[in-house]
């Protein structure tokens, strides 16, 4: 795992978060802002899914090869689905709902960080 | 807008959202789990595949909002707040029989108690869009 990719995404995505819920606090539907930085998320952890499988591939420790590539793969599902599920919502809920997306991504990040270093 | 298209809307919208998440976070671990490790906790593990397909039901009978599909949601979501009132139940009453964590095990401990918690907004959000 390289640290640092996984701090910043969780950083990023509990700014997307907080973003979304002042967006839902202000009655607002989501927007093309928080959108992008959510699409720079989905890059990291499409980045994330290549370092990890390389270096899973590489360790010689028992890292829990299954696990960790179903987290490192299912990280890339959650936002493309959490956005299309806000975007097709026409009130503040919309903005909520992606904001609860948003907050899987640092739960999973977490998780990988532990499967990792156990 | 139909009265029971309300289900998937409002706060229904963040509900769910995170049946959405369940339903793919416990497909995705029981099929991991039957997968690679099936005999050291078949129980646990057939287990998990239920509650994955319960989660996989009521996501898709929320979201689809019709007359129907509420009926659907409703039998799915009672049937899930059974089984982790049940498994929670067991799992600290025999812990020997759950030698690894279902969603379900110790109500949900493992994903911070909100499998115990969101049946019962699911059948609080079916009672309140009827």
């Amino acid at each position: 795992m390289f640290e640092p990719l996984t701090w910043a995404l969780v950083a990023l995505s509990l700014a997307a978060m907080v973003f979304a819920i002042v967006l839902a606090a202000r009655d607002k539907r989501i927007n093309w802002t928080v959108l992008g930085v959510l699409g720079v998320v989905e890059v990291g952890l499409l980045a994330q899914l290549v370092i990890g499988i390389v270096q899973l591939v590489q360790t010689s420790r028992d890292v829990s090869g299954p696990f960790f590539v179903g987290y490192l793969v299912g990280s890339l599902i959650v936002l493309p689905l959490g956005a299309l599920w806000a975007l097709a919502e026409g009130s503040r809920w919309g903005a909520g709902a992606l904001a609860v997306a948003c907050l899987v991504i640092p739960v999973l990040e977490l998780r990988l960080h532990e499967i990792w270093t156990a | 807008m139909t009265d029971a298209e309300a289900t998937r809307h409002g706060p229904g919208r963040i509900l769910i959202l995170v049946y959405g998440i369940f339903a793919l976070a416990a497909t995705a671990r029981a099929g991991v789990q039957i997968a690679t490790q099936f005999s050291d906790a078949p129980i646990a593990y057939v287990l998990s595949a239920v509650a994955a397909v319960i989660y996989c039901a009521a996501t898709f009978a929320l979201a689809k909002a019709t007359r129907v599909s509420r009926r659907v949601a409703t039998v799915a979501i009672a049937v899930e707040l059974v089984g982790v009132l049940a498994i929670g139940a067991f799992s600290y009453a025999v812990p020997d029989d759950f030698p690894d964590a279902t969603v379900w095990s110790h109500f949900g401990q493992g994903y911070g108690f909100v499998p115990v918690v969101l049946p019962v907004l699911g059948l609080l959000w079916l009672g309140r869009t009827s």
